[in-house]
């Protein structure tokens, strides 16, 4: 009996190892890449980490290549976008978590609605309608129609934030004379502030993994979010693996520093998204 | 008595109509951003959408934009490869999903009893979550690329492989590639939703369950999978919609290729629209798209309706 | 302090009427206890009171002054919730002097009426606190607190003690009662508890199904219930009812279904009326000879330890007597019960007292 516990507790432990090793190898073999010379790429193929490790593919990404500027583009697109969202989702989670009105039912039914339709279908006609108005090529196209991707999703998020403040809190501040407006400021939105954390962190992160909007959007250089300016030097210089994978790292960092913001949030996100990834 | 029911039918006193006005405005002013801009950056090219697809419109021809019928819907019939993207979406689907499930399904049991380190090892085991698509698609990539990537000698070595080539370059089994890297990205969308469901289950069941008499295995079956069911249900219909819909993963890694051997229908409009520019042609292929979702949907709504009647 | 008047006062939700017209006054200084079960439309009244929802139709008055389109902010009024609703973000002393703040009351008085209040309620070491940190019984005084900085023109009382555990809800109420007497202030409280309405009240409202029943004293109520559902409300364990019918002639009866019957001296009614006939529980009298005894089965002997409490029955109709005498503990097979005349509540067809 003793025995046969041991070996469940063993064989368990054994499967989270293998579950932690199979999400962290391919980081772990991009890593291992990034701070191969190139003089080892090929000699050393397969070994787990090479005989001399360097940082030379990140110093040269770094310095002479575009990607600084496609990561400071990603950083606006996906920082503007994410504090736009916010705000935008704040409000509209407030209502849909405080007010009963008409049409209620209907902007939730629409809301979700854009949760579940191929939104590659749109690739088209928004290419047709922003070019007229300067806005391909332009971070502020992409702000605007990522923004609008993420509205939805944010506000059954900060819903659901909203939600779990009594509303108690709010009558108390009215009976001790505060206006509505003053409640929502100095009781409901500090009471928020994790909430609103997260929903930046969940939007940040789905702007800067955003692939085929700014593939169709963005042409030059000049405007590349992260994402285009990677493909684009893959499709290139095919050979590059160590500044390729370099560059694959620094597009890491921003994506796990979020990670550990919402960590505990991750629950509510994905309910909230539903079907958002 | 002070309480004695008097001035029987006296009008009901209003508040003054501005304050009414305010108060009745409140939420539409609260939601009038969100629903502007999603009816301007979403609705309106949708329909616009739905237009193009009866319509010649090639972004590189300045003659183009004429009014064609059915032109698209007649090509787009004797189109092979339309329906040889809707085959490997169905593959594509259908394997994701499942695998997704499977494994994070085993992931949720894993995490859901307490153990020593049990905080971190969540963390490193969604974190593949968070990796941007076209990251994790790139990452994959070269991963089976044997110039640079293990896999391939690996499988060589296992004998897997007669020769350590690239799979994503091998017609038969290119559609693989993505699914693999699907799966590795996807795992933790289910672990952490079916961990929530999990650990709602109330744990006095299993308490009066393990008196009553069942092993792990009945109380498995007769408490964590019915518990589960509805959870389990909804994530796979909407994470199905998700993925037949999904393509970067298949555009950074093979980009519908070798031989249209990887493409689904996503990723064939995108292509259609993003390499040859014809945007009419990709709208008629999304509008067929979208209908095939909504008949989708609705055979779940039936289904669903089906089975609630059969209780 | 004020006075508050409130009106013919009518509540819907869409087309369905929460509250039928409700008058009431409430002067200076007393105590108010609205009372019913839940879903009476007590808290809904004292919410219209404080502004929190809208008034269909009627008037509010405080001090006078009409109050129905007035922000809550703008009536003067302080309230503590059955949530106790503290700031989770502030400490102790920041929730009590939040009203005072926002109304731009100077620093120094601040601190005079919070260490004040404080000292009252015996809060003082915990003022730099977070709510998070304290017990239930703390969170209440905390709310309690909040409320009385404010000297405002009335309290009001949502169900405060119904999250405490009993010891503590006792303790609490003797707390509320004290601090009513030293601050003398119009007070309205809403309970779904008889006994917090019959210790604390000067008057209690009896509400049900968004009408008032009764008003009155506590005492009124107990001795003189005007209707059914008072009678069966008020008290613990509840009044015992019989139906029955009324016999005029030289001897007043009351006849039971099962054909036993009660001499009376009661109010004059038409012979053969349906009436039901109350009693208390603790009015029933379990000894007796003579033709007003009856025999009743006992059916089962609650020690509460204060008292017993008996579940008789009478032919088909099962009643319950409370005594002190511990030689009941034993009681078994049948025994004499007696219906003092004095102790008797008559009510009509429609329920009410005659």
């Amino acid at each position: 009996m003793r025995a046969n516990k041991a070996f469940l507790i063993i064989a368990h432990r054994l499967a989270i190892l293998a579950y932690i090793a199979f999400a962290l190898f391919p980081l772990f073999w991009l890593l291992k890449v990034a701070v191969t010379p190139n003089d080892l790429l090929y000699s050393e193929g397969i070994r787990l980490w090479p005989s001399r490790a360097s940082l030379e593919h990140f110093d040269f990404v770094l310095r002479h290549s575009a990607f600084p500027v496609f990561f400071r583009n990603s950083l606006i697109v996906s920082g503007s976008t994410a504090v736009i969202v916010t705000i935008l989702a704040s409000l509209s989670g407030y209502a849909l978590s405080r007010f009963r009105f008409r049409g209620k039912y209907w902007l939730v039914t629409l809301m979700l609605l854009t949760q579940m339709f191929p939104l590659v279908m749109l690739v088209a006609p928004i290419f047709k309608i922003l070019s007229p108005l300067g806005l391909t090529n332009s971070l502020t196209g992409l702000v605007v129609v990522y923004t609008a991707f993420n509205v939805p999703f944010a506000t059954f998020l900060m819903q659901s934030f909203f939600d779990g403040i009594p509303k108690d809190l709010e009558e108390a501040a009215m009976i001790d004379g505060a206006t509505q407006f003053v409640a929502f400021r100095q009781i409901i939105l500090p009471l928020t502030l994790p909430g609103i954390a997260a929903t930046l962190g969940f939007v940040f992160t789905a702007a800067w993994s955003e692939l085929l909007f700014s593939l169709m959007l963005i042409s030059g250089n000049a405007q590349a979010t992260f994402p285009v300016g990677l493909l684009s030097f893959v499709s290139k210089f095919s050979v590059d693996f160590g500044q390729m994978m370099a560059a694959g790292v620094l597009a890491l960092i921003p994506a796990c520093l979020f990670f550990l913001l919402i960590q505990r949030y991750l629950v509510q996100g994905l309910t909230a998204g539903a079907v958002k990834g | 008595m002070a309480y004695a029911a008097r001035h029987e039918g006296l009008p009901a006193i209003r508040p003054p109509l501005m304050k009414r006005i305010a108060d009745a405005s409140a939420p539409y002013l609260y939601t009038a951003p969100a629903l502007i801009l999603i009816v301007t950056v979403m609705l309106v090219p949708l329909v616009l959408g739905i237009s193009y697809a009866f319509r010649d419109i090639q972004l590189l021809n300045p003659f183009s934009g004429g009014f064609v019928g059915l032109d698209h819907f007649r090509a787009l019939a004797q189109d092979q490869a339309f329906f040889r993207s809707l085959r490997n979406t169905l593959w594509w689907t259908g394997a994701s999903v499942f695998l997704q499930f499977a494994f994070g399904l085993i992931l949720a049991l894993l995490l859901d009893k307490p153990f020593h380190g049990r905080a971190v090892a969540q963390a490193l085991v969604f974190l593949p979550w968070a990796v941007p698509s076209f990251l994790a698609g790139l990452n994959w990539a070269w991963l089976f690329n044997p110039v640079v990537g293990p896999l391939p000698h690996w499988l060589f070595a296992m004998g897997i492989m007669s020769q350590p080539t690239n799979i994503l370059s091998d017609p038969q089994l290119a559609m693989w590639g993505p699914i693999v890297a699907n799966i590795w990205w996807g795992i933790p969308f289910f672990a952490i939703t079916l961990l929530a469901a999990l650990q709602a289950i109330p744990r006095d069941l299993y308490e009066a369950a393990s008196i009553d008499g069942a092993g792990p295995l009945q109380r498995f079956l007769s408490i964590t999978l019915p518990f589960l069911a509805p959870t389990i249900a909804i994530t796979i219909l909407l994470r199905t919609v998700w993925i037949s819909n999904f393509a970067d993963l298949i555009i950074v890694m093979t980009n519908g290729g070798p031989a249209d051997r990887t493409q689904i229908v996503a990723s064939y409009i995108f292509t259609q629209a993003f390499k040859r520019l014809d945007f009419g042609y990709a709208s008629a292929i999304a509008l067929v798209l979208l209908a095939l979702l909504l008949a989708y949907s609705l055979l779940i709504v039936i289904l669903r309706q089906w089975l609630l009647s059969k209780d | 302090m004020a006075s508050i008047d409130i009106a013919n006062i009518k509540k819907s939700y869409g087309t369905h009427p929460v509250l039928h017209d409700v008058d009431l006054k409430i002067s200076d200084g007393e105590f108010v206890v609205l009372v019913g079960p839940s879903g009476c439309g007590k808290s809904t009244l004292l919410r219209m009171i404080a502004g929190l929802e809208s008034v269909t139709g009627g008037e509010i008055r405080i001090a006078g002054r009409r109050v129905n389109d007035l922000a809550p902010k703008d009536r003067d009024i302080a309230m503590v919730f059955q949530s106790y609703a503290l700031y989770p973000h502030m400490s102790v002393a920041k929730n009590m002097s939040y009203s005072l703040r926002l109304r731009k009351t100077a620093k120094d008085r601040i601190a005079t009426v919070v260490a004040g209040a404080a000292a009252k309620l015996g809060l003082d070491p915990l003022l730099e606190r977070r709510p998070r940190a304290l017990s239930g019984g703390q969170r209440q005084r905390v709310a309690m607190g909040r409320a009385i900085v404010r000297q405002p023109k009335a309290f009001l009382f949502d169900e405060p003690l119904s999250n405490l555990d009993a010891r503590l809800r006792e303790q609490m109420r003797a707390e509320i009662k004290k601090l009513h007497k030293d601050l003398g202030a119009t007070s309205i409280y809403v309970t779904h508890d008889q006994i917090e309405a019959m210790t604390l009240a000067d008057r209690i409202v009896a509400m049900n199904g968004g009408v008032v029943q009764q008003v009155g004293s506590p005492l009124d109520l107990y001795d003189r219930p005007a209707n059914l559902f008072v009678a069966g409300f008020i008290g613990s364990p509840g009044m015992n009812f019989f139906e029955g019918n009324y016999q005029a002639g030289e001897v007043q009866r009351f006849e039971m279904e099962d054909g036993n019957s009660i001499p009376l001296d009661a109010p004059p009614l038409s012979n053969n009326a349906r009436v039901t006939l109350g009693i208390r529980p603790e009015h029933v009298v379990l000894a007796g000879h003579g033709p007003e005894t009856l025999l009743a089965t006992v059916d089962l002997v609650e020690p509460t330890g204060f008292g017993i409490i008996l579940h008789l029955s009478l032919g088909g109709a099962s009643f319950k007597a409370f005594t002190n005498d511990r030689s009941f503990l034993t009681a078994s097979g049948t025994i004499p019960v007696r219906f003092p005349a004095h102790y008797l509540h008559f009510f009509d067809a429609e329920g009410r007292r005659v």
